[in-house]
């Protein structure tokens, strides 16, 4: 257990993905199994309890010491499982700690009020840093900026030679935690485990992001197929041997929290495809789709105002046979057909966009013919006789994003960047002008965006934050940002939603710095109409 | 026959505790005549009184931050020497603080008083243990005065620093340390850990690091952090004080992990909100523990807590039998340092 929580109290305060990975493939080395395979399963999501209701934990610790002295303590930290793995006083003549498995097989067997009583003996028995991972294990949720495909990543690290990561996640479903064969293979003591279960997961085929200056000139148009980008999430939906799941692109297992889209699975087969929430045949914005995501369960209201449908655009599997090795032409054609056998509102066809040369399909991009293409988030391009290769091999697929959507903002506060940034002021929140009644203009904060610039542009900025500060809060500093006085940053976003949790009323997605405006006066920056008339649009197409 | 009772020997006043059968007063805040010094921080021991008492150790600190010219006149005390003052006698105890650090010891017609200044109660091999005295009141600090503050063992505080360093060979470790006492000690514990390589010091150590030397404590190879090529601190171990690993000063190391030595460390979110990567809970205050288990060891007809988080100990004080007081004494820091 030890190790564990000193592993997950490591990743909880570190913010660079490689030094996360390292962490995680180390442990994986070091650590035998099961305990290895206990902690990955915790890692990527696999395993969590919720043995323990925070008012229990309460209670708990209440029967120990002063509540009082409890109440100033949580006052102080602010977090439950913080506090009691902080305060908990240990009874003497507590065991030793336990080990990570042996947490995990108690659990697994004991009953509701048998589990109490070992929660109990084992906070006796941890030390701080212990009794909090073991909290956040018993509580559901570790929250140590982990995802389940870093993590799988990791295990594809620990290797020797390395393996791909893909090839970690065509078998991952079907292994089970504490997942000795997935070590043994990794450890080269054994063969790869079998992926050949029905309902399994495909790992994806991924595309580039096209080089407009370079690729073009190099690509012949005839070669490729032309489709709009939606804007929802990719999955993959599979229905085999009477098995019906849905993934994310990374081989989650979504199928609990859209049940609608797996009933419409009817015809045996996998299923590549958009998953969007669609209404009368027509897209609706991301945010739409947002209400049904990360839900774990999912209530009737939810299912009828925001029903989920997929928009196919590639068949990985029919009936039985494995279509990945055929051309993406021969593909297209079989999903086409597929898709009609289904015959279902709630799965549709992405359909293609003809074109004839580049400069036509650029005009369509910056153009989009009404309907659905108006928010799609620009162009796919596939080569015709592109067979389907998990990873994102380079050449068969581009992406061709629309441009973004472009403001002018001002600088507003600016706060302390982690790791390698920590001496820099690197995250910048920024804001556009309002007018209130009296005609007053005063900035409103409407986004935050922590890259988009060079080392050296960030040098001059972080400068600029320090020779401006009008005051500081911890790791944060407000900057001046006055008509004629501030620094104003151009802003490119993928698109705009309502918020209620922004004063402005809006939220932007992706946004990041485009060019930083060193010559523009504040005073020139937009207003929040002008995000306001955008939002209209989108909203209004 | 008059009442002796505790405040005529020492009650708080705005430049601090007062002692009016002595006339002098502990740690103040402001110039006075006459001063007793527990410790050299900068909050507790400042320049521009009269006349100061305090050990060898501390005056040394206090010259060394100070000049020579830090007071009208100097007395040293050694540990456990009695030195009246009018109609009191004052002895020096270690406390296990930092370097010098002494709790006061105030005698009078029969009434003991301690002062116990900053203190710890574990070991330091840079400075001499605590020594419980027994006391009819006892006056502690209380800057983790809050049953979340709880020290892990140094060792094993260390033993995560170097483990990072071995895991990011490529990268350099900046250790955030208060530059007295604190840094010291860092330096001392990775030297016991088996920690041979040269350590790299911030400038704002040099001066404290050689007066640690010369009084004893072998703090091995140190070198200056302000030369070489940056791929020379890979792999390396930085101490400079807790401002400049965030500044612009640590860019001239590789990619640094940033850590911090301090028992603020114990709570996550000022680890996060000071962006530390590797918080070390090594603190030179008692913890939680340590405060508690000294006044169940001193037994004291009272306690008084001069700063800190008076109120929860206060609480548990009176809990125990112990009646409290919180003094609310103002000018003693507790956001620097732990």
């Amino acid at each position: 257990m030890k190790a564990f929580a000193d592993l997950l109290d490591r990743l909880s305060l570190t913010a660079s993905r490689n030094a996360k990975l390292r962490m995680v493939s180390d442990y994986l080395r070091e650590t035998p199994d099961p305990d290895r395979g206990w902690a990955l399963a915790a890692l990527t999501g696999d395993l969590a309890f919720d043995a323990a209701k925070p008012a229990f934990i309460r209670k708990a610790v209440e029967e120990r010491m002063d509540p009082q002295l409890f109440w100033w303590s949580y006052e102080y930290v602010g977090d439950l499982a913080e506090t009691v793995a902080l305060v908990w006083p240990a009874r003497p003549g507590a065991n030793r700690e336990p080990e990570l498995s042996e947490v995990v097989e108690a659990l697994r067997s004991a009953s509701r009020a048998e589990v109490q009583r070992l929660i109990e003996g084992w906070l006796d028995a941890l030390q701080p840093t212990g009794r909090w991972a073991l909290l956040k294990l018993m509580t559901g949720a570790l929250r140590v900026g982990m995802t389940a495909r870093l993590a799988k990543r990791a295990a594809a690290e620990m290797a020797s030679p390395p393996v791909e990561v893909a090839e970690v996640e065509e078998i991952w479903h079907a292994l089970h935690p504490p997942y000795e064969d997935l070590f043994a293979w990794l450890e080269g003591r054994s063969e790869r485990p079998s992926s050949e279960n029905p309902g399994r997961f495909r790992p994806a085929m991924l595309a580039q992001a096209i080089d407009e200056a370079v690729d073009f000139e190099k690509l012949d148009p005839a070669d490729y197929a032309a489709e709009w980008k939606w804007d929802g999430i990719r999955v993959q939906a599979v229905n085999e041997g009477g098995v019906r799941r849905l993934y994310t692109r990374t081989g989650d297992d979504i199928s609990k929290s859209f049940p609608d889209v797996v009933d419409a699975l009817q015809a045996e087969g996998v299923i590549d495809g958009e998953l969007l929430v669609m209404r009368g045949g027509k897209v609706a914005a991301f945010a739409d789709l947002q209400q049904r995501l990360n839900r774990k369960t999912v209530d009737a209201k939810a299912l009828a105002n925001f029903p989920a449908a997929i928009r196919a655009y590639d068949l990985l599997a029919e009936g039985a046979e494995d279509t990945r090795t055929l051309p993406f032409a021969e593909r297209r054609q079989r999903l086409e057909a597929f898709v009609a056998k289904e015959a279902s509102p709630r799965i549709d066809l992405s359909p293609m966009q003809p074109f004839d040369s580049w400069p036509e399909l650029a005009a369509l991009r910056a153009t989009p013919p009404s309907g659905d293409p108006q928010i799609a988030e620009g162009l796919m391009l596939k080569r015709w006789d592109s067979v389907y290769e998990a990873g994102r091999p380079k050449g068969p697929w581009f992406k061709w994003k629309r441009d973004p959507f472009l403001i002018d903002a001002v600088l507003m506060y600016a706060q302390r960047g982690h790791g390698k940034r920590s001496s820099f002021y690197s995250d910048y929140t920024f804001g556009v002008w309002t007018q209130d009644e009296l005609g007053q203009r005063s900035l409103t904060p409407v986004g935050k965006a922590y890259f988009g610039f060079t080392d050296e542009e960030l040098k001059q900025i972080d400068k600029h934050v320090r020779d401006n500060t009008v005051e500081r809060f911890g790791p944060v500093r407000s900057v001046r940002a006055e008509p004629h006085h501030g620094l104003v940053f151009e802003v490119a976003f993928e698109g705009l939603q309502r918020s209620t949790r922004h004063k402005s009323g809006v939220a932007m997605r992706f946004p990041r710095i485009s060019r930083i405006r060193w010559d523009k006066p504040p005073g020139e920056a937009d207003e929040l109409a002008t995000l306001e008339r955008m939002l209209a649009q989108m909203e209004g197409r | 026959m008059l009442m002796i009772r505790p405040q005529d020997l020492l009650c708080p006043k705005p430049e601090g505790l007062y002692c009016a059968p002595g006339d002098f007063y502990i740690d103040p805040t402001r110039p006075v005549a006459r001063a007793v010094i527990t410790h050299g921080h900068a909050d507790h021991a400042r320049a521009g009184h009269g006349a100061v008492l305090a050990t060898p150790a501390t005056l040394d600190i206090m010259a060394e931050r100070y000049g020579a010219e830090f007071a009208g006149s100097t007395q040293a005390a050694a540990y456990g020497e009695a030195v009246p003052r009018d109609e009191v006698e004052v002895t020096l105890v270690p406390a296990g603080h930092v370097l010098g650090s002494a709790q006061a010891v105030v005698r009078w017609k029969g009434l003991t008083m301690v002062v116990s200044g900053d203190y710890k109660r574990r070991r330091d091999p840079t400075c001499p243990a605590f020594q419980p005295v027994p006391c009819d009141v006892f006056i502690s600090e209380a800057t983790f005065g809050l049953p979340v503050f709880r020290h892990p063992p140094d060792h094993e505080e260390i033993a995560r620093l170097l483990r990072s360093v071995a895991q990011f060979p490529e990268r350099s470790h900046l250790v955030g340390a208060y530059a007295l006492g604190k840094a010291q000690r860092i330096i001392r514990l990775l030297r016991e850990a088996g920690w041979d390589a040269p350590i790299y010091v911030h400038g704002a150590l040099e001066r404290l690091d050689a007066l640690y030397q010369r009084h004893g404590v072998d703090l091995g190879d140190l070198r200056p952090a302000t030369t070489g090529a940056k791929a020379d601190f890979a792999g390396q171990i930085i101490v400079a004080p807790p401002s400049a690993t965030q500044d612009r000063w640590s860019r001239r190391f590789p990619d640094p992990i940033t850590a911090f030595a301090s028992g603020w460390m114990r709570v996550r979110a000022r680890a996060r909100q000071g962006g530390v990567e590797l918080p070390l809970v090594i603190s030179d205050h008692a913890d939680w523990d340590e405060l508690t288990a000294t006044v169940d060891e001193l037994r004291p007809g009272e306690l008084w807590i001069t700063h800190g988080r008076e109120e929860a100990l206060a609480r548990w004080a009176e809990l125990h039998g112990v009646p409290a007081k919180a003094l609310k004494l103002v000018g003693y820091e507790d956001e620097d340092d732990g």
